[in-house]
C-alpha cells in the first residue's frame, strides 16, 4: 500500500557460521531473521517484542541498513532501500534515525553534548554555525534538558538524561521514522517513564512514527498501536495492541503474557504462568517447521513439527503463525493444568538443549 | 524470635569525595518461612544491605552499625569463623548476574560440592550425590552428567538454576535473592520464581528477595520495605503497601509503571533524579521530587511511624492519613477500574 | 583442537617466511659491500669481484633468498660466516645454551620473586609491603640493566668477591678454566639476578593488578557466600583465574628473550646469541644475523604455540570451544 510508510517484505538476515583451516567454508548460518514482514503506518508506533536472541534488534538494524539484509524488502516512504548504495542511502539516512538502548555506551564520551546532537545537522549540511547551535538548544529544551547544558560531556548527566540527549540526537534532522532499540531497559523505572512519557509527547508534537522494540510487554503494551511478537527470527503473532494483549492467539504469546509478573498482590496470587520449559533454541540450528514446536504446550505431533504454519488470519490485520492458535484467553483453569503437566515436546527440548 | 532482626543498620564508605551513606538506618525482621520483598531503584542500597547482612562488603574504607541478629546472633560483630560457618549453611545468597557469578574455571560440580563440603562432615562422592540431588531439584535436565560441564557451557538461565541448587544446597534457613531474574528473559523468570517458590515450600525457608520489579514483588513477597535513598520510606505486609500505599515515593513508583492490568494514556513521573548519597537532601530525603511537598518536609525528616490501625505498616512522610488515603485511592481507583473493566 | 593446531603452525609458517625476508631485505638496504669484507680491505677490486660470485652476492635479492631458504629447508644449513667461516649452525649451537641458560633460570627467579611479591602486595594495597614492592617496581623498570649489571658484579663480585665477576662456565664440558654445574651455577647467579630484576618488577605490577581485579569478580563473592575461607577463596577460585594471563605473559617473553638479552650479556660477557648477534651486525656478517633470526623466530613461534596450547588446557573456555 502506498500510503505505508515503512513496508517489511520477508526479510532475511543469516549470519554465516564458517570454519576451515586457510579457506573458510560455511558450514551453517545463523537465522537471526527469516521471513519477517510487516507495514508501518505514518504517525503509528508498531511495538516488537520478544526475548533475548528473537532476531528483533538485528531486523532493526538491517531495516536501518546499519546491516545488509541477506534477502527480502525494505521499503521506506514507497523507495526501495534494499539495495541502495551508501551515498544513495545518505539522503535517506536523515528520515530515518535510531535510539540505542545503552545511554552509557552509544554518546561518544570525548565529544560534547551540543556536538553530538549537532552530528546529524553537520553531515547533512543543513544550517548555518549559528543555526546549527540555536537548533540544538531548541532540541535539548523539547527533550527536557537545561540548553545551557550545550558544552558539557555525557558523563556529566545520569542515565535518564542521557537518553534524553540520544532522543534529541534523533530528532535533529526531523525524521519520519524512528527505531527505538530497547530505549529504556536500561533505565530506572521512575526514569523510564519520564523517557516513555517524552517519546509519547514527540510522538504528538512532531507526528512521528516508532519502531519500538523492547523485551518489556509492559513497556510495549504502554506505547504502541500495533504490537508484533518474534520468536527466534520468525514473527509468531501481529495484532493491534488491545486485540494482542486480550485474546492472544498464539501460544507463544499467551506464554509471555501470563509470564508478566502483575504489581497486585491480589491478581497476582490468582495468576497462573504457563511455564515453557527450557531456553530459546539456538537460532543455528533452529527447530523444523513451526520453531516454537518443542515448548509449545499445544504441540501436535507430526503437524507442527513438519509443516510450517503460515500467518494465519484472524480478524481485521490480526494475524498469527499457529496451527492450534488459543480459541480463549485467559486459558480455563483445566486448560492451565494441561499446559502445566506439559507435552511431552517440551521435555524433549530441555533434554535437546542439555 | 524472628528469624532474622535487623536494627537500625548503616553501612558507610569512605571515598574520596567524602562518605557515602550507602545504607542510612533500616530496620526490619524476617520470619520463618516468609518472604521479605525489598525494593527500590538502583543505589537505593538495597544491595548493600543485603552485603552487609552477609559481611561481603569489602573491610577496607566500609563502616557498619546497627546489628542483624540471625536467631539471636549478631552478623555483624560475631568472629569471622562463626560467620563462615553460618554462610552458605544457615543464610545464603543468590546473585543478580549468573554469569558472573559463577567460577569459569571450575566445573560447576565442583563449585557445588565445595559449598557442601564446607558445611558438611561427608565423603566427595556423598557431596557430589547431593550436588545432582539439588541440580534434579532445580530442573536441570540429565544432571548427573551436566553436573561435570564447565558454567560457559550453561545458559543464562540455567546458570540462574545452578546458583539456585547451590544456594539450597545445605537447606539454608534462609535465602537472600539479589535481583535473580534482572538478568533473564521474562519466560525464564516466570521459571525461575516458580521454582523459588516451589522450593520454599518443600524446605521452608525464609526469603529476602531484593528487586526494582514491582510485579515480582507483588506476586512473590508477604511483607515489602520500600527503600529511597538509603532509607526505608514505607514497609507493610504486600496487601497494604499495593492497597494502601502511604508515602508519595510509593505513589510514584507504582503510578510510573507500565503494567498489563491497567491503561493509562500517561504514565506518572517521578521528576527529577535520585539524590546523591554523599550529600542527601536535608529534611525528608524525597522532597526535591514530592509533588506534595510541604514547608516541614524541607526542614526536618519524618520518623518511620505506625499508620493508624496497622501497626505492621510503617512509612515516612508529613502529608496527614486523610490526603494520602484519598490519593491511594485515586492511585487504586485507577489500576481497579481497568481491572475490572 | 586438531585443526586449531594445524592452523596455527600454518601461521606460524608465514610469520616464519615474513620475519626472513624482512630480515633479508633491511641488509641490503644498508649500503655496504659484503664482498669487501670478505675479501679485505686491501684486496684488489678483481679479488672482491671473485668473492662476490663465491657467494653469489651478485645475484639479486630474491634469489639470494631463495638460495638462503633452499639450503636451509634441503641442507638444514644456516650457511657460513662471511667473516670467519665458520659454520653458522656451529655458531648458533654455541651460543645457544649460554642463552637459554640465561632465559631459563632468570625466568624462574622472576617468577619466583614476583608471584609471592605481587600476590601479597593485591592483598594488602598501600600496606608498607605493597609500598615497597611499588619501589621495587619502579627501580626495576626505569634502571639500566647494564647499570644494574655493573653495579652488582662491582660490589658482589669485585668488593664482596662472592661471585665471578663475568664469563660463563659450560654446564656439561669443562674447559681450561672452569665447567660443569657448580661452576655454571656459580658464574650465573649476576647475570640471572640483572636479568630478573627488570621482569621482575614487570610481573609484580602486572600480578597485582590482576590478583586485584579478580578479588572483585562477581564469583569471588559467590565462593565467600558460600562460607569458604578466605585461604581457600584465593587458592581456588582468585589465583587460578589471575594467573591465566600470567601463562601468555611468561611463554611470550620467554621467547622474546631467546632472540638475545643483549644487554646482560654484554655487561657479563657471555657469549650468548645476543652477544654474537651484536658483533655479527657490526661486522655486516649476513649468514649470521639470519642465523640468529631464524633461531630467535622459531623459539618465539614455539613459545606462543607452547603458551596457547598450555591455555587450551588450564582455561576450560577455551579448550572446549
Amino acid at each position: 500500500m502506498s500510503d505505508d510508510l515503512l513496508v517489511v517484505e520477508d526479510l532475511e538476515k543469516h549470519f554465516p557460521v564458517t570454519r576451515g583451516i586457510i579457506f573458510q567454508k560455511q558450514v551453517a548460518s545463523v537465522q537471526a531473521v527469516d521471513g519477517v514482514s510487516f507495514t508501518v503506518k505514518p504517525g503509528e508506533t508498531l511495538g516488537v517484542v520478544g526475548e533475548s536472541g528473537c532476531g528483533k534488534s538485528t531486523m532493526a538494524r538491517c531495516i536501518m541498513r546499519l546491516l545488509d539484509p541477506t534477502g527480502g524488502k525494505v521499503i521506506f516512504d514507497g523507495r526501495d532501500i534494499t539495495n541502495l548504495s551508501r551515498a544513495q542511502m545518505r539522503p535517506i539516512r536523515r528520515e530515518m534515525m535510531m535510539i540505542f538502548q545503552d545511554p552509557y555506551a552509544s554518546l561518544n564520551a570525548r565529544k560534547r553534548v551540543g556536538f553530538i546532537v549537532a552530528e546529524a545537522l553537520e553531515v547533512h549540511k543543513l544550517g548555518t554555525d549559528a543555526e546549527v547551535k540555536r537548533r540544538v538548544q531548541e532540541l535539548l529544551e523539547v527533550v527536557g534538558l537545561n540548553p545551557e547544558h550545550y558544552n558539557r560531556f555525557p558523563h556529566e548527566f545520569s542515565g535518564g538524561q542521557r537518553q534524553r540527549i540520544g532522543v534529541a540526537r534523533a530528532l535533529a534532522v526531523n525524521p519520519k521514522l524512528i527505531v527505538c532499540d530497547e530505549p529504556v531497559s536500561a533505565l530506572d523505572v521512575s526514569v523510564q517513564a519520564q523517557i516513555l512519557n517524552l517519546l509519547k509527547d514527540l510522538q504528538q508534537d512532531f507526528g512521528l512514527t516508532y519502531v519500538f522494540i523492547a523485551h518489556d510487554l509492559n513497556v510495549v503494551r504502554h506505547i504502541s498501536d500495533r504490537v508484533m511478537v518474534m520468536y527466534l527470527g520468525k514473527v509468531a503473532e501481529l495484532a493491534e495492541r488491545d486485540k494482542l494483549y486480550a485474546a492472544p492467539k498464539h501460544p507463544y504469546t499467551g506464554a509471555l503474557l501470563s509470564a508478566v509478573p502483575i504489581p497486585n498482590p491480589e491478581m497476582g496470587r490468582q495468576r497462573k504462568p504457563v511455564v515453557l520449559e527450557g531456553d530459546v533454541p539456538s537460532p543455528i540450528n533452529p527447530p523444523s517447521a513451526c520453531r516454537f514446536h518443542p515448548r509449545c504446550p499445544r504441540f501436535h505431533e507430526g503437524h507442527c513439527d513438519v509443516e510450517e504454519p503460515p500467518l494465519y488470519s484472524f480478524s481485521n490485520g490480526h494475524v498469527a503463525a499457529c496451527h492450534y492458535p488459543l480459541e480463549r484467553w485467559p486459558l480455563t483453569a483445566e486448560e492451565f493444568r494441561k499446559a502445566q503437566s506439559g507435552p511431552t515436546g517440551a521435555k524433549a527440548t530441555a533434554e535437546a538443549e542439555a | 524470635m524472628a528469624l532474622l532482626e535487623v536494627n537500625d543498620l548503616k553501612t558507610y564508605f569512605r571515598t574520596d569525595d567524602g562518605i557515602v551513606k550507602a545504607v542510612d538506618g533500616v530496620s526490619f525482621q524476617v520470619e520463618k518461612g516468609q518472604t521479605l520483598g525489598i525494593v527500590g531503584e538502583s543505589g537505593c542500597g538495597k544491595s548493600v544491605t543485603c552485603l552487609t547482612i552477609m559481611g561481603l562488603n569489602a573491610k577496607r574504607n566500609t563502616i557498619t552499625s546497627g546489628n542483624a541478629l540471625f536467631r539471636g546472633e549478631d552478623l555483624l560483630t560475631m568472629n569471622s569463623r562463626r560467620l563462615r560457618e553460618i554462610r552458605g549453611d544457615d543464610v545464603a545468597m543468590i546473585f543478580q548476574d549468573p554469569m558472573t557469578s559463577l567460577n569459569p574455571v571450575h566445573t560447576i560440580g565442583r563449585q557445588l560440592t565445595e559449598a557442601v563440603l564446607l558445611h558438611r562432615d561427608v565423603t566427595k562422592s556423598q557431596a557430589r550425590a547431593r550436588a545432582v540431588e539439588l541440580l534434579k531439584a532445580v530442573g536441570i535436565p540429565r544432571a548427573d552428567r551436566r553436573i561435570d560441564d564447565y558454567p560457559h557451557q550453561f545458559s543464562g538461565g540455567m546458570r540462574q538454576r545452578v546458583m539456585i541448587a547451590m544456594a539450597l544446597v545445605n537447606d539454608p534457613d534462609l535465602l537472600i535473592a539479589d535481583e535473580p531474574t534482572t538478568a533473564l528473559d521474562v519466560t525464564t523468570q516466570a521459571q525461575i520464581l516458580e521454582l523459588m517458590n516451589r522450593l520454599q515450600r518443600e524446605f521452608g525457608s525464609a526469603i529476602i528477595i531484593i528487586t526494582h520489579d514491582l510485579g515480582v514483588v507483588a506476586e512473590t513477597a508477604d511483607d515489602v520495605v520500600v527503600m529511597y535513598a538509603a532509607r526505608i520510606a514505607e514497609q507493610g505486609t504486600v496487601d497494604e503497601i499495593f492497597k494502601r500505599p502511604h508515602h508519595p515515593y510509593t505513589w510514584g513508583l507504582l503510578g510510573s509503571l507500565p503494567r498489563l492490568d491497567t491503561d493509562t494514556e500517561r504514565l506518572v513521573q517521578i521528576p527529577g533524579q535520585p539524590p546523591s548519597l554523599l550529600n542527601p537532601p536535608r529534611g525528608c530525603r524525597f522532597h526535591p521530587r514530592c509533588p506534595y511537598v510541604m514547608n516541614v518536609c524541607k526542614q526536618e525528616e519524618p520518623e518511620l511511624k505506625q499508620v493508624t490501625g496497622d501497626h505492621d505498616h510503617l512509612q515516612r512522610c508529613w502529608l496527614d492519613e486523610q490526603t494520602k488515603d484519598r490519593e491511594a485511592a485515586k492511585l487504586l481507583h485507577a489500576s481497579m477500574a481497568e481491572a475490572t473493566s | 583442537m586438531f585443526r586449531y593446531l594445524i592452523r596455527r603452525v600454518l601461521w606460524a609458517v608465514v610469520l616464519f617466511v615474513a620475519v626472513t625476508i624482512v630480515s633479508f631485505v633491511i641488509f641490503f638496504i644498508v649500503p655496504v659491500e659484503p664482498a669487501r669484507l670478505i675479501a679485505g680491505p686491501q684486496a684488489p677490486p678483481d679479488a672482491v669481484e671473485r668473492a662476490k660470485k663465491a657467494y653469489h652476492l651478485d645475484e639479486p635479492v630474491w634469489q639470494q633468498y631463495g638460495r638462503f631458504m633452499k639450503t636451509m629447508i634441503v641442507d638444514g644449513s644456516l650457511g657460513k660466516s662471511l667473516a670467519t667461516r665458520q659454520k653458522v649452525n656451529d655458531v648458533v649451537k654455541r651460543a645457544a645454551p649460554v642463552t637459554i641458560s640465561l632465559v631459563i633460570g632468570g625466568a624462574i627467579l622472576w617468577m619466583l620473586v614476583a608471584v609471592p611479591i605481587g600476590i601479597l602486595s593485591a592483598l594488602r594495597p598501600r600496606s608498607l609491603l605493597d609500598r615497597a614492592a611499588m619501589v621495587f617496581v619502579l627501580v626495576g623498570i626505569s634502571a639500566h640493566p647494564v647499570w644494574i649489571g655493573l653495579i652488582l658484579s662491582y660490589f658482589v663480585g669485585y668488593k664482596l668477591n662472592l661471585t665471578p665477576l663475568g664469563g660463563y662456565c659450560d654446564l656439561i664440558n669443562p674447559s681450561t678454566d672452569c665447567g660443569g654445574p657448580i661452576d655454571w651455577f656459580h658464574s650465573m647467579i649476576l647475570p640471572w639476578v640483572t636479568f630478573m630484576l627488570l621482569f621482575a618488577a614487570l610481573y609484580v605490577r602486572m600480578i597485582r593488578a590482576n590478583v586485584l581485579e579478580t578479588m572483585n569478580e562477581d564469583y569471588v563473592r559467590t565462593a565467600r557466600a558460600k562460607g569458604a575461607p578466605e585461604s581457600q577463596v584465593m587458592r581456588s577460585h582468585v589465583l587460578r583465574n589471575a594467573l591465566l594471563p600470567v601463562v601468555t605473559m611468561l611463554g611470550m617473553d620467554i621467547g622474546l628473550a631467546l632472540g638475545g638479552a643483549i644487554f646482560t650479556e654484554s655487561v657479563f660477557g657471555l657469549p650468548g646469541l645476543g652477544k654474537v648477534a651484536v658483533e655479527a651486525l657490526n661486522g655486516f656478517d649476513l649468514p649470521i644475523v639470519m642465523g640468529i633470526t631464524v633461531f630467535a623466530t622459531l623459539a618465539i613461534i614455539i613459545f606462543n604455540l607452547a603458551v596457547d596450547l598450555l591455555y587450551a588446557v588450564i582455561d576450560p573456555r577455551i579448550r572446549l570451544s
